[in-house]
């Protein structure tokens, strides 16, 4: 671990040799996360779905009962349970984006029994496709409803593929992994990069300078049942 | 101990015609089992929403007649009941098709059953499920090692060895530990109301007190009637005192939550509740159902709070029947199933288990039953022929 | 001991450990075709240096090893370049890097484990190039 953060060279000169290495253009950040701006976001728009669902292949079951899906549009009454208020109109009908809130203390890791599910030391919450044994503990412990199980084989009900990801097998649990893929190659994740209105903000919450932290004092900010102390990373400007 | 499995291959009619019964049974939840694990969990009524259902339910309710096997182990162990005597064995084979069926329903529930031991080369403390694997397995070790040589030794006419004492005393805060594990499992979950409230341990542990010795006392009037061994009077009234105490105290749980619920109104709590008993949004699946819980219940009550029909061996019967259904109605589906609504986002999605998913359930109770049937047939003709 | 109904025991013995042993006598002697995987694919072809990441006999011996150990770094602990011990540094991906060469993984990875009869079992989820989709 040590040997791989050593310049290539230093290592070569002592004659040892690391295994491997992080990516060359990698995006790091101490905490990863994402600000929706629902000012922005254009009714009826599924930009920001549809590239994550092409870029990762997640099916289109078609069925609501068993479906997949990463990212997904919701009402503030769907976001926010409980908090909506009867005589405010402008909130109805206004769309907010949802997906996983890659929580800083997230409930669906700590029972994982397999570690299948596991939290990065950049902030995302990973899934482990190779070791999760499908028992869905981690479906009923996220607050949020941001995990789907594989109930049947994905394969047939992928339109098109997208020859650079994997797929995922029946029998797993999947989500949205804040493009960690993309991160490593030094690109953005497909949602925000899709949003034509700028809706979508991606950053290094820690990082005072960041684009997501000046946001987050652009307007008021909301997370989603914060109560829960599960510290989701996901921060809407209502 | 081959001589002891021996009495297993020789039986009445009826014996072998239970077991092929039950063999069918297995068969065709096998066969169901093997179109699931072609097709995957859609063949079941589970959801995106519903991730949760009869197979987890019947994991959990089973789990408790497991550790029900403490409430004859206990008296007859610590406080010296003699009654227990003559039926802890059959409280302790009970435990091992409890527990046996618990690993099955698990097992039937994985989206990945070939991955079942990563859950041993990846331990994972932090996860309740991990805990549940380790207690559910050491509490199957416990009951055969425990059952199997105390049984023998007393084929043998001789004292059990030394050393199943202290697994006996081991086996005691063990059975708790396996049911309040698996209530924890639940009660940890922040967002899903019905379960997050620390009763439910509380709950889990009252109704298992109730329905494992209910189950008991039926299968040792089952006992009575087909073999020449009796289960004696006084283990059965003192066990049926058992239930009625953990059925009153059951129900007096469900009271407390409906209070808390009922008097804050507060939405998460009431919710669920709403659902199971007057339907949400117009979604009532599980009305029916739980009022029948409701009605079993008060049957069983009545039948057991009162002495005669306590003390009459056909009424008692009838009590215990009725407290075994109503618990497995609550805690072995509406437990499981309401905790997922409404869902996150508020929204009511049913569920309601599929054909096959009923017919590979049966199968794993088969299974349990052929687990049983066997021990106790053993453990039978060995008290038979020890002149019991 | 007594042995009650012997010869119908011994007997029934017999033909249970004749059936266990069955793969072993049955094809005693016979001359099977060593695998031989296929590396005739397009990128394969126009290489100079038909070169694998480590030398053939490594990759024979340890290339389940290899992956997993590709998997963990890369989907647990974020690490993407791996530097092989002749110093040349790759991308950890099956489907980007192995199967960049090896397109034809029917006729490569699919004639040693067919032989051996282990199912690799990641095509379920890694894709496979278009070529070996029947």
């Amino acid at each position: 671990m040590g040997v791989g953060l050593l310049p290539l060279t230093d290592v070569l000169a002592q004659g040892a040799r690391p295994q491997v290495l992080p990516g060359r253009e990698a995006l790091s950040a101490a905490r990863w996360a994402m600000v929706f701006d629902s000012r922005r976001c254009r009714e009826g728009c599924q930009d920001c779905i549809l590239a994550c669902h092409r870029v990762h292949n997640v099916p289109d079951i078609g069925d609501v009962e068993e479906e997949v899906k990463w990212i997904w549009t919701t009402s503030y009454e769907g976001a926010f349970p409980g908090r909506q208020h009867d005589y405010i109109d402008g909130l109805r009908s206004k769309p907010f984006v949802v997906l996983c809130n890659h929580c800083a203390n997230p409930s669906c890791v700590r029972v994982c029994p397999t570690r299948a599910t596991f939290k990065r030391s950049d902030g995302i919450v990973m899934m482990d496709y190779h070791r999760c044994i499908g028992c869905r503990y981690c479906m009923a412990a996220c607050p949020y409803g941001a995990r789907s199980f594989n109930f049947r084989d994905p394969r047939p009900y992928l339109d098109e593929v997208n020859p650079d990801y994997p797929t995922r097998e029946k029998g797993v649990v999947e989500k949205c992994n804040f493009c960690a893929e993309r991160l490593a190659a030094g690109i953005p994740p497909a949602c925000v990069e899709a949003c034509r209105d700028g809706a979508l903000a991606f950053g290094d919450i820690e990082d005072p300078g960041s684009e997501v932290r000046k946001l987050l004092n652009s307007g008021h900010v909301l997370r989603r049942k914060p109560e829960l102390g599960t510290g989701p990373q996901v921060y809407y400007i209502v | 101990m081959l001589t002891m499995l021996e009495k297993a291959f020789t039986g009445s009619r009826r014996y072998w015609a239970w077991l092929l019964l039950l063999l069918i049974l297995t068969g065709a939840g096998l066969i169901c089992y093997l179109w699931q694990l072609d097709r995957g969990l859609s063949i079941t009524g589970l959801s995106r929403d519903v991730s949760w259902g009869l197979y987890i339910g019947q994991f959990t309710f089973l789990v408790g007649v497991a550790a029900s096997a403490v409430m004859v182990v206990l008296p007859y162990y610590l406080h010296n009941i003699k009654e227990f005597g003559r039926i802890a064995i059959f409280g302790e084979f009970l435990a091992v098709a409890a527990v046996v069926m618990c690993v099955l329903f698990i097992l039937v529930d994985l989206g990945k059953p070939s991955r079942l031991l990563n859950i041993v080369l990846y331990p994972s403390p932090n996860s309740l499920m991990f805990w549940d694997m380790v207690a559910l397995s050491g509490y199957l070790l416990l009951n055969l090692v425990i059952g199997w040589n105390v049984l023998e030794s007393e084929r043998n006419a001789v004292p059990p060895p030394r050393w199943v004492r202290p697994l006996v005393y081991i086996s005691i805060p063990w059975a708790i530990s396996i049911h309040t594990v698996t209530a924890f499992l639940y009660a940890g979950l922040p967002d899903k109301h019905y379960w997050f409230t620390a009763i439910t341990a509380a709950r889990f542990l009252a109704s298992a007190f109730a329905s494992g010795p209910a189950l008991l006392i039926l299968l040792c009037l089952l006992v009575r009637r087909f073999t020449r061994f009796d289960p004696g009077r006084g283990a059965l009234q003192k066990l049926a005192t058992i239930v009625t105490y953990a059925m009153i105290v059951n129900v007096l749980f469900l009271g407390f939550e409906l209070f808390t619920a009922l008097y804050s109104r507060v939405p998460g709590h009431v919710h669920s509740f709403e659902y199971l008993f007057l339907g949400l949004e117009g979604h009532g699946r599980l009305v029916p159902l739980m009022w029948t819980f409701v009605a079993l219940a008060v049957v069983a009550l009545v039948l057991l709070l009162n002495p005669r029909t306590r003390a009459g061996e056909t009424t008692l019967a009838a009590a215990c029947l009725a407290v075994f259904l109503s618990i497995w109605i609550e805690k072995g589906l509406g437990f499981v199933v309401a905790g997922f609504i409404p869902n996150a986002f508020g929204h009511v999605s049913e569920y309601w288990p599929t054909l096959p998913e009923a017919l590979i359930s049966l199968g794993v109770w088969s299974i349990g039953f052929l687990i049983l049937t066997v021990f106790y047939k053993i453990a039978v003709t060995v008290k038979e022929e020890v002149g019991q | 001991m007594r042995i009650y109904n012997a010869p119908s025991i011994i007997a029934g013995l017999l033909v249970l450990i004749g059936l266990l042993t069955f793969p072993f006598w049955y094809n005693a002697g016979d001359v099977v075709a060593a695998p031989e995987p296929s590396l005739d694919t397009p990128v394969l072809q126009g290489l100079q240096d038909k070169q694998c990441i480590e030398p053939t006999p490594y990759m024979r011996s340890k290339h389940m090893e290899l992956l997993r150990h590709w998997r963990d770094e890369v989907v647990r602990k974020g690490k993407a370049i791996y530097v092989a011990s002749d110093g040349r540094e790759y991308e950890m991906s099956l489907q980007g890097t192995c199967l960049d060469c090896h397109s034809n993984t029917d006729q490569f990875c699919g004639r040693c484990h067919d032989y051996a009869g282990v199912e690799p079992g990641c095509w379920t989820c890694h894709l496979q190039p278009e070529e070996n989709v029947p």
